[in-house]
């Protein structure tokens, strides 16, 4: 039996307790992320993802807490990502029982801390998320998206504020030479939407890497987290669609395993 | 019981501590001598890298081969595991030589590290697998794995090549997933091996 495509639901914390924004913006508070932890690990979840989407210094003491918390409760693995600045706070979270650190602006501003993060606590560890939207405007265009439109996908930081002029996939290729052992890329464009996963992107940061790719973003139903494994995906991630019970982690996994993908029981 | 976790490097042993004191254990992540003699059982964690682990551990080295030759359960998880072999291509240092056999990087045509649920395949029946059922999945997070020079496979895994997942010289095994983070299946595989420091 070959590895299992993992199914990963992600809980937004902010300051302790679990939202979800749509695209980015109008978080709506939906519950405590140690209860959350727990009914997913309970489901069937393979894993967590943690995203810390606080602004303050005060709320990232708060996330190392969550993070223990969260350990001493659930006996699946769990990344946290949001916020992480230093090497420091990856040390934090890590001791606090966190399995993975997931780094995004500070990656892209400081690309000597990918290294520095996975040199200290292994590529195993130091999973490097990417927030892109594609860009129809200028570069050279690389992609087709669904009616055929030629795009590049572009990299954001500080949590799609900021545009950084990074290619996506030429910024995958990069982050692997620099140690990270896993990319956690997130579609801007269909985050919050339910329209599926950026299948196009995902396809094209598979074949440009040789570490494994957590897709995120758009998905809403079963059908999303085929495709994106058909894309090259080894994880996907979901939010919404687990937190407002639209679908239950055992059913996109009967669905999946209906269409042939090993999954975890 | 008293469980000696070596603290061979930073990394998550938060869990493999909850886990093992929900069991009943009373570990202690250390690297004193005191807390090693006075130990039931010995845990080596996945944490830091082959060399590092190594550079700690060598003040401890005689003592810790020595309570393990005297019978004192032993468990080495994912890297800590990997100090049992001779040697690593991850890094320099002279291992532990507990199994005979080395460790070696994932073979190119796979993606490395090998992350996420994978299956184990019984080779044969030990305490410390008794109620792990075959094909059940554990959680997997390394991008080397030991090859072994002698015959103590206890499960297999298939990950681009079959690897011995689990393998031991009671009362030492070693277990190249975690544990702590393989649900029921993990829990159950500590069960048995803290059954069989009770024992």
């Amino acid at each position: 039996m070959p590895l299992a495509k993992r199914i990963i639901p992600c809980l937004d914390v902010d300051r302790g307790r679990v939202v979800k924004g749509v695209k980015f913006t109008g978080l709506r508070g939906v519950g405590d992320p140690v209860e959350l932890a727990a009914y997913y690990t309970a489901q069937g979840a393979d894993e967590l993802v943690l995203l810390d989407v606080t602004a303050s210094v005060e709320g990232r003491k708060t996330m190392v807490e969550v993070a223990r918390r969260v350990a001493e409760e659930i006996s699946i693995p769990f990344t946290v990502g949001g916020g992480v600045g230093s090497v420091e706070d990856a040390r934090r979270l890590l001791e606090s029982g966190a399995d993975k650190v997931s780094v995004n602006t500070l990656a892209v501003v400081k690309p000597a801390s990918i290294a520095a993060i996975s040199r200290e606590f292994g590529s195993q560890s130091t999973v490097v998320a990417i927030d892109a939207k594609r860009n129809y405007t200028r570069g050279n265009p690389m992609l087709q998206d669904e009616q055929g439109r030629e795009f590049w996908p572009e990299v954001y930081i500080y949590s799609g504020r900021k545009q950084t002029g990074l290619n996506a996939v030429e910024w995958s290729r990069r982050a692997e030479e620099l140690g990270a052992g896993e990319l956690l890329v997130t579609s801007i464009d269909r985050d919050g939407t339910g329209l599926g996963y950026d299948i196009p992107l995902l396809k094209a940061i598979a074949e440009a890497v040789s570490i494994p790719v957590i897709a995120s973003g758009g998905a809403s139903r079963p059908e999303h987290f085929l495709e994106a494994f058909k894309a090259g995906a080894d994880a996907a991630l979901a939010a919404s669609m687990f937190h407002y019970r639209r679908y239950t982690i055992r059913e996109v996994k009967d669905y999946l395993r209906r269409a042939g993908i090993v999954v975890r029981a | 019981m008293k469980i000696f976790i070596a603290a061979t490097g930073v990394g998550n042993i938060h869990s493999l501590a909850t886990a093992l004191r929900r069991l009943g254990g009373e570990p202690e992540v250390t690297l004193s001598l005191r807390a090693l003699r006075e130990a039931d059982a010995i845990v080596l964690p996945g944490v830091g890298s082959f060399s590092s682990a190594l550079r700690r551990l060598e003040p401890l080295r005689p003592h810790l081969l020595e309570a393990v030759e005297s019978g004192a359960p032993t468990l080495g998880i994912c890297l800590g595991y990997q100090l049992f072999f001779r040697e690593s291509e991850e890094g320099p240092g002279r291992g532990l030589e507990l199994f005979k056999g080395r460790v070696v990087r994932l073979p190119k045509h796979v993606k490395a590290p090998h992350i996420g649920w994978n299956t184990l395949e019984r080779v044969k029946q030990t305490p410390l697998t008794e109620g792990v059922e075959e094909g059940c999945f554990v959680y997997f997070l390394h991008s080397y794995y030991p090859v072994l020079e002698e015959q103590i496979a206890i499960a297999e895994t298939t990950y681009g090549v079959t690897f011995p997942s689990i393998a031991g010289k009671p009362p030492a095994y070693g277990v190249q997933f975690h544990p702590e983070r393989s649900g029921q299946v993990g829990l159950r595989i500590l069960s048995n091996f803290l059954g069989e420091a009770r024992r």
